[in-house]
């Protein structure tokens, strides 16, 4: 490959690289074992920086971790699961039914050097829930059954998403979630794992000045704005 | 009389009782032992949380980064490749990874200001507030940024602890676009050449 990729390893171990140079970057990585050395070699110089912004975590973090991982359990070492990575979409997916673990698009969890695992927001979305300041707006029956509520945290600047029995829908189209702003614009806010029925997720974007959420059918892969009446619209400002 | 040597504030004597095995903690981690995973919180919990809070600057969204950092570690520990870096590359690379994530999708709709978090990420060494315990590490890594140029430092800076894109980095530092990621490649490596971290063979 080109000199010019090389040179991204820096920016790459930084993460200041955007998201198109990051992908890019990552396909020269599969093939350069000596950018990959030289990154995982660049990441312990920076981590070193790391000692001198230690900052003392908040009351409560350590209980909430310990206590969080007191009901997690730990993934088995990732020896078999790369070679199996292609077969990971319907695992993933009743992992995400079962466990009602969040799956939002963007949302996905990144492994410096493994890429096997499987997302792991588990928490985000109970803390939405469970803010001091949550609002929860009412509780809407779509057209054809399942059920939909939003709750929204200020002081997060969060809002989750509480889906249950959603039908299936068609190959091709997926449930996706809006915020709406004061003057009616939407903001795409994340998509609902395709063959998840029942899930807690946590929305994308800021939420504290949002004043609805709305949820729509969208094409796979999702919309930057709707192009489908919504099949929900749910208001904060009576929640 | 004889005088007592003072012992370096912070810094474990060779030999003496020191900081725990974090690659073993991981291991015993990943076998459920939630006590290991309680020494690594209590080992990395402040850099994991003091580097979301550097990145994302608001303390609850600081809090949450660290909170889902913290039980990814505990989840995916039987991941960690010791032949590939230390145990706190590790952690750390997660936690930057996650926050910088996040502070990106936030900015699609709220447009942080540049020229404020440019004065401020400029860790000019005694504006450190957090860095004021002056572990025998701190000054190590100060003094190797030391050896950096003026620009590979602040462009390695805005890039680490301001999560800014080496294109952004380039815009604040008046630098041609492009030039950013080659300061940024030349700090780090010699950061890291200063520090002797992470050189294996051939490097």
């Amino acid at each position: 490959m080109s000199s010019d990729i090389h040179a991204l390893s820096g920016a790459y171990a930084l993460d200041a690289l955007d998201a198109d140079e990051r992908a890019e970057f990552e396909r020269h990585l599969v093939g350069c074992d000596a950018c990959r050395t030289e990154v995982d070699s660049l990441r312990e110089a920076a981590a070193e920086l790391g000692h001198l912004i230690e900052a003392t975590p908040p009351a409560g973090l350590r209980e909430r971790v310990l206590a969080d991982a007191a009901v997690v359990r730990p993934l088995p070492p990732a020896i078999a699961a790369v070679d199996r990575r292609r077969r990971r979409r319907p695992l993933t997916a009743l992992i995400a039914a079962a466990a009602a673990v969040l799956l939002v698009g963007g949302g996905v969890a990144w492994h410096p050097w493994d890429r096997s695992s499987e997302p792991t927001t588990v928490t985000a979305a109970d803390r939405v829930l469970h803010a001091p300041d949550t609002q929860r707006t009412g509780t809407v029956t779509l057209p054809h059954g399942g059920s939909v509520t939003v709750y929204r945290s200020v002081s997060l600047d969060k809002a989750a998403v509480v889906v249950k029995d959603l039908p299936d829908l068609p190959d091709g189209e997926v449930y996706q979630m809006w915020l709406q702003d004061s003057r009616g614009a939407m903001a795409p806010a994340g998509i609902v794992g395709k063959g998840v029925a029942t899930a807690r997720m946590v929305l994308d974007g800021p939420a504290s000045a949002a004043v609805g959420a709305g949820m729509t059918v969208e094409p796979a892969g999702g919309s930057s704005q709707p192009t489908s009446a919504p099949v929900a619209l749910l208001s904060f400002t009576d929640a | 009389m004889n005088h007592l040597r003072p012992v370096p504030d912070g810094a474990p004597e060779p030999g003496a009782p020191s900081a725990p095995d974090l690659g073993d903690l991981l291991r015993r981690s990943a076998r459920g032992d939630q006590t290991a995973f309680a020494a690594v919180y209590d080992a990395v919990a402040p850099k994991v949380y003091g580097l979301a809070l550097r990145v994302l600057r608001d303390p609850a969204q600081a809090e949450e980064v660290a909170q889902e950092v913290l039980l990814e570690i505990w989840r995916t520990a039987s991941h960690f490749r010791a032949e590939r870096g230390s145990p706190l590359a590790w952690m750390l690379t997660i936690t930057h990874r996650r926050a910088v994530d996040r502070v990106r999708a936030a900015e699609s709709a709220t447009r942080r200001d540049v020229a404020y978090g440019h004065r401020n990420q400029s860790v000019s060494h005694d504006a450190t507030a957090e860095a004021a315990h002056a572990s025998l590490d701190a000054r190590r890594v100060r003094g190797a940024l030391d050896a950096l140029t003026p620009v590979q430092r602040e462009a390695v800076q805005l890039a680490y602890l301001g999560g800014y894109t080496h294109t952004e980095v380039a815009s604040m530092l008046d630098l041609p676009v492009g030039t950013a990621k080659t300061r940024i490649r030349d700090g780090l490596i010699r950061l890291r050449d200063t520090m002797g971290v992470g050189t294996r063979d051939e490097l």
